[in-house]
């Protein structure tokens, strides 16, 4: 086993346009879980795919420690990659049992007879699926057939583990169910996986590394404690936990945490408006505003009752919008002051 | 820059060389070598002699009115069947679909003969019931009428699928939507439905000319005998007075067959302008009209149809066949089934034909399998450049009347093959090789649609699985396309083993068809041994249709062609 590298990867289709991956470069290391996340047709899909094997780049490369996955000019098939993937639509042999999906890898890897047996009877047992294995896939409810899909991932001990959005199809609470499985799995196996999804909770909860792609391009890579304080630009921000972005006068220096102080200052000056500024855009999370006795005025937009509190949104003077939580209900219309305790520079 | 090759494609190398190889045996050779000859021949002025001859045009009248009042029978017969079996509140529906659809699988030299047993001075049903013409009267049917009736017979369940899938994929809203703007039941279907499926009535009865002109077995029965000749009876009358000319007369007259062929195709493409409703939209379902006080009336009638055109003649051809020799009235005590003895226990040829229709059918309906796996693969998944052209040629074959393709082969291997300098005239082989040219769409088709279906990401879990390409066709893509590949191999079967057109040319002693022995008895006056034969040929048809039709739930759309 060893690190994953992506160099320089594009891929453009035939049919035209832009590309889809566009000189993306990533080192994902070994035993890492990295969350690939991005908006719909940012080019995900393709690039995991472009890892399995299943197209070529037209430009870059991939490699796996020192062995030459692929470039523009050579392939290694996909067979040959010791890799699995769990598919967003299962992917099961419906010709097949439970027990002969998952030990299919073996059987083509000419393993038999009672070591075949063993292994996928343990699988079956990692996502306790033990009493499913005379089954068909037919018979079996969306998480049962999820985790098939995964315990034959699993069967192979493979390098890379690579999962196309494997919980689009479920309900939330299966997919609470299924994270967790998702990273017993992880922890278990040891393996380099990575996981494509365009739900950011779901990426943070999982992964140790979470990059954003957006129009086939990296945008970020970074834990997720480091995204989320810290992202960079206005797509990852936006993408990237909750929070409304300001457009603010840009404050002085290159600090990019701001207390309130700071931001103080700055919605006086815009307050003034100074009209030719330069304008930087500032990240708010709704847990960074407090409703306080004095502070800036905002009115309430709207109120979404959440259960554990309200979601509110507010208007500053100026239009510009804000979240912000509260614990007690407030009515729409309702002028009140708000303090930002802290802000993030995009 | 030149692109890399692509081998992140799952197709092995040699994939593409095999597809073009089949298709330029299968299509683009036969094809090539009759348009070579037939314009070499019409260079060298041999084509004068041919078109100064009265008869040739004689014959190319004859074709046209045959087939223009044999399309207008079936635009009739399927087009009355489709809009009240799918428009109306008709009960019964699945039977009568059902049943309309038997006269176009049973071979047409089956229909000939069981209508001829129905009609005329020596019909052995009319004499059972005393209602016979007097002898000496002339048998009806021999005429240009009675063969376009047949034609109108034997096609128009071709007219009805086409009707029926473009009224099928009417969007149902529009209907409703008319209906709630006030327009009576009446108004809607004169002013959208009507108009909305002219595009259908049109390619249904296109498609329909077509296989009127191609048609062989019922001109054969029923013009002959009264030196009524269409294109296909001259070409084999041609043959069967040999001479050196014949290979430039026949490779013009089948020219002439290919281009009114292609008319007629080129017609239904241009209605359809790309819709393909045979496989889309099939699932649309159109609202149904009540038909009132009037039910009775139309169930009545379609009854009627079906029993005009299905029961009744085939009555006459079990009562032909039981009948226990020439003149001799039918009654329950005369009855007799030498003729069944005689057919199976008896007589060696059609105990050959049998042997002979059965190997071939089953060697082309597998042989045919395993090339149109690999085909359909290629052309669903792969994503070649060539796709669209290698799935055109493969369709063009089955798309032009069997005499056509017969013709081109013949030509192709009159000299011995190259290389080899073995000659396969004459024997079974070159049926067998002209049968997998002209039924390997019927083939491909179910395979496609298949392949169509499967989702990609089962193979490419299979190839991530470490399964090379022969292990997950193995183990993955052949068990998964299983039933529409029994589909196929009963659909071809069914075809092959009825079929007349092609082997009527290539035969020779020994090679006989059960077709071509169910024209031979006929001709040879064993009307009785010919009926025989003619009713066991339709009850493995009916059988078989049975069949399929009970594992059309676990196929894909369009698999079984009178399904929708
Ligand atoms: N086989 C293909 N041929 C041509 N274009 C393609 C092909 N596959 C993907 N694309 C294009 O590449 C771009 C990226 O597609 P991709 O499937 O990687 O997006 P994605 O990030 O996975 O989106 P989603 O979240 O919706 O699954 C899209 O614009 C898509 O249209
Ligand atoms: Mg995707």
């Amino acid at each position: 086993m060893a690190k994953l590298i992506l160099n320089s990867l594009s891929k453009s289709f035939e049919t035209g346009g832009r590309p889809a991956v566009n000189g993306l470069s990533l080192t994902v290391r070994e035993g890492g879980f990295l969350a690939l996340l991005g908006p719909s047709g940012c080019g995900k899909t393709t690039v995991l795919r472009m890892i399995a094997g299943f197209e070529q780049p037209t430009e870059g490369s991939i490699l796996l420690g020192e062995r030459l996955l692929a470039d523009a000019s050579e392939m290694v098939p996909p067979e040959h990659r010791n890799m699995a993937m769990v598919f967003q639509s299962y992917a099961l042999w419906p010709h097949m049992s439970v027990a002969e999906n998952v030990g299919y890898p073996l059987k083509v890897r000419g393993i038999s007879g009672e070591k075949r047996q063993r292994k996928v009877k343990d699988a079956l047992s990692a996502v306790r699926l033990e009493s499913y294995a005379d089954r068909q896939p037919a018979d079996l409810s969306g998480g049962q057939r999820q985790r098939v899909a995964l315990a034959r991932c699993l069967v192979t001990e493979p390098d890379v583990v690579l999962l196309d959005e494997p919980l689009a199809n479920l309900d939330r609470h299966l997919r609470q169910e299924m994270e967790e499985t998702f990273r017993e799995f992880h922890a278990r196996s040891g393996a380099t996986m990575i996981y494509v999804t365009h739900d950011q909770a779901e990426a943070m909860a999982l992964a140790t590394d979470v990059a954003v792609m957006s129009e086939g391009r990296l945008l970020q890579v970074a834990a997720p404690e480091e995204i989320y304080a810290s992202p960079d630009g206005r797509l990852v921000g936006g993408l990237i936990g909750q929070g409304a972005i300001l457009s603010l006068p840009s404050p002085d220096g290159d600090r990019r945490l701001l207390d309130w102080p700071a931001m103080q200052s700055l919605l006086s000056t815009r307050e003034i408006g100074q009209g030719n500024d330069p304008v930087a855009d500032i990240l708010v999370r709704p847990q960074d505003v407090e409703i306080a006795a004095e502070g800036v005025a905002v009115s309430v937009l709207s109120v979404l009752f959440e259960g554990e509190r309200y979601a509110l949104r507010l208007a500053l003077a100026d239009g510009q919008t804000l979240r912000a939580f509260s614990r007690r209900s407030v009515k729409v219309g309702d002028t009140l002051t708000v303090i930002i305790r802290s802000a993030w520079r995009l | 820059m030149t692109r890399p090759k692509n081998q992140g494609n799952s197709q092995p190398r040699w994939l593409f060389p095999f597809v073009v190889t089949v298709i330029f045996c299968l299509s683009v050779l036969p094809l090539g070598r009759l348009a070579v000859t037939g314009i070499v021949s019409a260079m060298q002025g041999g084509a004068h002699q041919l078109l100064s001859d009265p008869a040739l045009w004689q014959a190319v009248y004859d074709t046209l009115t045959t087939s223009f009042f044999g399309m207008i029978a079936a635009v009739v017969l399927g087009g009355g069947f489709a809009l009240l079996l799918t428009l109306f509140d008709v009960r019964g529906k699945a039977a009568l679909g059902f049943l309309f659809m038997l006269p176009t699988m049973i071979p047409p030299q089956v229909t000939a003969l069981s209508w001829i047993g129905m009609t005329g001075p020596s019909s052995t049903l009319l004499k059972a019931l005393g209602l016979a013409p007097p002898l000496g009267s002339p048998q009806p049917l021999y005429s240009i009428g009675g063969i376009a009736l047949l034609y109108g017979v034997q096609n128009a369940a071709l007219v009805y699928l086409s009707l029926r899938a473009g009224l099928l994929a009417l969007p149902r809203d529009g209907v409703e939507a008319a209906r709630l703007s006030g327009a009576s039941s009446w108004q809607v279907l004169k002013d959208v439905i009507l108009p909305l499926s002219l595009p259908g009535f049109a390619a249904g009865a296109a498609i329909a000319f077509v296989s009127c002109v191609g048609n062989f077995g019922i001109p054969a029965i029923l013009g002959i005998p009264a030196s009524i000749y269409t294109l296909p009876t001259l070409i084999y009358s041609k043959f069967s007075s040999f001479g050196p000319g014949t290979f430039a007369d026949v490779s013009l007259l089948s020219a002439m067959i290919a281009i009114l062929s292609v008319a007629g195709l080129a017609v239904e493409e241009r209605v359809l302008r790309g819709r393909d409703y045979r496989v889309i939209g099939l699932s649309g379902q159109v609202a149904v009209f009540r038909l009132g006080s009037w039910r009775w009336f139309a169930e009545i009638a379609l009854w009627l149809t079906i029993l005009i055109i299905l029961v009744m003649p085939l009555t006459a051809l079990v009562a032909s066949s039981l009948a226990p020799a020439y003149g001799v009235p039918l009654s329950s005590s005369t009855a007799t089934i030498q003729a069944y003895e005689e057919i199976l226990f008896r007589q060696t040829v059609t105990r050959t034909a049998f042997t002979n229709s059965v190997t071939l059918s089953l060697t082309t309906a597998f042989g045919l399998l395993a090339a149109t796996v690999l085909t359909g693969y290629f052309l669903v998944r792969g994503r070649s450049r060539f796709a669209p052209v290698i799935a055109a040629l493969a369709e063009i074959p089955y798309a032009l009347p069997g005499i056509v393709l017969a013709v081109a082969f013949i030509l192709v291997f009159a000299a011995p093959v190259p290389v080899i300098g073995v000659s396969i005239y004459g024997t079974i082989w070159i049926i067998l090789i002209t049968y997998f040219s002209s039924f390997f769409a019927v083939s491909l088709k179910p395979v496609m649609s298949a392949f169509r279906q499967l989702d990609p990401s089962l193979e490419e879990a299979a190839r991530l699985s470490g399964a090379r390409f022969g292990r997950r066709l193995a183990d993955i893509l052949v068990p998964l396309v299983a039933p529409a590949a029994g589909a196929s191999v009963i659909l071809v079967f069914l075809i092959a083993c009825n079929e007349l057109t092609i082997s009527a040319l290539l035969w020779s002693a020994g090679t006989q068809t059960l077709g071509v022995v169910i024209y031979n008895l006929d001709d040879s006056g064993s009307f009785n041994l010919a009926s025989a034969l003619s009713v066991l040929v339709v009850f493995m048809v009916v059988v078989m249709m049975l069949v399929l039709e009970l594992m059309a739930k676990r196929l894909p759309k369009g698999v079984v062609p009178w399904r929708s």
